[in-house]
């Protein structure tokens, strides 16, 4: 009899934890639609020849033609470059902030808080405005006789990697900053004690405890460094053509899904890979999240 | 001053001269974060052809420009609508989804987050390339529904997130001690659970409203016809000229954003 009710219950419970996990079932639903099915086909089109049948053609294009190799070493020359300046300008300005009293802290936090809530459209159009040729930047350079001619800041590499870093700098901070804020500051207090000197007791304490926060955001960063559009596409004038680009100009373009699927394949594959690793490394939702 | 300089500045026996490297150069970054945005709204009131700064002649001709144009007030009215139907879509699905995943503890929750949280981890290209071809199958390209659905689908994820690390934070008991006096579960999730929440609930609303208004990438291919989003046609016009117009725009996206940001202060605080 007891065994009955027991085994009753369990029923119960079980049914009730489906009732309870059927509730995420519309936005499970949305991202299979929308998300997942299409982006499967996408892989199965990549693998699909001219002719209709099964084939690598898509990507023995990747391999063989110069322009693609050229396309993923700009990807990747933009990702590396835009990362290690996120690094060496927002590890120092987390390091500030992290040292203040909380009020004050966060005051400065609303500095960063603010370009990422900014439209990413409206960031790099002000950019662009800024780093023209007649822009504010060269106007007020040549006024102050810092150079003599207008350097040419946008529609190239440089512009690019201005405005890259710019929307990428609050994904490096928020973690690194979050990462900084849990250190304990006793422990330095000892280092210092024990004798270490303040450069001493930062880089053999501080900074080898700050370093998760630093990896998750840099990795953070160069994954969306890889799949990056918008500030490229208005930045680098058509002169710096990211894999992201390609896929968009394959399919405007040139109506060519193959190789356009082709591309987002590895794009994703690489993503993939990244985020694999962070992972083992830290939770990607703190990743994701910024770690606030 | 000199004093201060030679205080100590940290829990080392680092002074505040020793840094003032750091204070500089944070000072800077701090100014180059926010400056390049901001500096846009005076440039939006110049009367001249060229962007200037500070503008010579004051005027509203760019705002005239962007009210009178109907092609302009349409794109507005698109991304206003879609972005207020996704945040009514994305929040609650994204809610429950939370709730669900929090609540039950079947073993398959790990795998059902990693899923829903995918749309922030997949390059945002490929989300809008394979919508793209779901929507000439599914016949609803060009329309809102589309885009709704799409935007919704990039929102999701970050109300899953927010709402659950809220739920976290929350003590489930008290659910529990409201249903164990005879309060079905629906009645206890809205009368007890959400009020604790609320917070996360508020935020998560306003991220999926900027997450929608901002977007451009997936707009550009599936929006269009009669109703593309004011983010495609800003970009299509930014990749031709640099035209006035879109410094008024960005100062009104500013503006919204300003204000999104205000509202969730007023009406989103809370103990948490």
């Amino acid at each position: 009899m007891t065994d009955l009710h027991a085994a009753g219950l369990r029923r119960d419970e079980r049914l009730e934890r489906w009732k309870l996990f059927g509730l995420a079932s519309p936005a499970i639903l949305l991202v299979l639609v929308i998300l997942v099915i299409p982006v499967g086909w996408l892989f199965y089109v990549s693998f699909v020849g001219a002719d209709g049948n099964f084939s690598l053609e898509n990507y023995e294009r990747m391999v063989s033609r110069k322009s693609y190799l050229r396309i993923f070493v700009t990807t990747f020359q933009v990702s590396i470059l835009t990362t290690v300046l996120c690094i060496v300008i927002g590890y120092p300005l987390a390091y500030f902030i992290s040292q203040l009293p909380t009020r004050w802290a966060n005051l400065c936090l609303v500095t960063v808080l603010l370009p990422f809530w900014t439209s990413l459209l409206v960031r790099t159009y002000a950019w662009l405005v800024l780093l023209q040729k007649q822009g504010l930047v060269n106007q007020w350079a040549i006024s102050l006789g810092l150079w003599d001619e207008p350097l040419k800041f946008v529609h190239n590499m440089t512009g690019t990697l201005i405005g890259m870093v710019h929307i990428m700098l609050p994904f490096l901070i928020l973690p690194v900053y979050g990462a900084m804020r849990a250190i304990d500051k006793d422990y330095l207090k000892a280092a210092s004690n024990l004798g270490a000197s303040p450069r001493r007791a930062f880089w053999t304490v501080f900074f080898p405890l700050s370093t998760p926060g630093l990896f998750a955001g840099s990795l953070m960063v160069f994954v969306l460094c890889l799949g990056f559009f918008v500030t490229p596409a208005v930045l680098g004038g058509g002169r710096v053509i990211m894999v992201s680009m390609k896929i968009v100009s394959n399919i405007e373009l040139f109506v060519n899904w193959g190789a356009a699927s082709s591309l987002g394949v590895v794009l994703l594959a690489l993503t993939v890979i990244i985020l694999w690793i962070a992972s083992r490394f830290t939770r990607l939702e703190q990743m994701a999240g910024g770690g606030h | 001053m000199l004093n201060w300089l030679k205080s100590p500045a940290s829990e080392t026996q680092v002074t505040h001269g020793q840094r003032l490297w750091l204070y500089l150069f944070a000072a800077v970054i701090m100014m180059l974060l926010v400056l390049p945005t901001l500096i846009v709204i005076p440039m939006s009131f110049s009367d001249s052809q060229y962007l200037e700064f500070p503008p010579e002649d004051w005027s509203l001709r760019w705002y005239r420009n962007y009210f009178g144009s109907a092609e302009w007030m349409q794109a507005t009215a698109t991304s206003l609508k879609t972005a207020v139907l996704t945040m009514l879509v994305a929040t609650p699905i994204g809610v429950l989804a939370a709730y669900a995943l929090h609540a039950s503890r079947l073993p398959y929750i790990r795998a059902a987050f990693v899923l829903l949280i995918t749309p922030m981890m997949v390059p945002v290209v490929l989300i809008a390339v394979g919508a793209f071809y779901a929507y000439v199958k599914l016949q609803i390209l060009y329309t809102i529904t589309g885009l709704v659905l799409a935007h919704s689908l990039l929102a999701i994820p970050m109300v899953v997130i927010v709402t659950g690390s809220a739920l976290q934070g929350f003590d489930m008991n008290l659910e529990q001690a409201a249903r164990s006096l005879g309060a079905p579960r629906w009645r206890a999730f809205l009368t007890i659970t959400l009020p604790q929440i609320r917070f996360a609930v508020v935020t998560s609303m306003l991220l999926s409203f900027l997450a929608s208004f901002d977007e451009v990438v997936i707009a550009m291919f599936i929006s269009g016809g009669d109703n593309p989003t004011l983010t495609r046609n800003m970009f299509n016009a930014l990749r031709d000229q640099i035209d006035p117009t879109i410094a008024a725009i960005s100062t009104i996206m500013i503006l919204i954003t300003t204000l999104m940001m205000v509202l969730v202060a007023i009406f989103g605080r809370g103990k948490t």
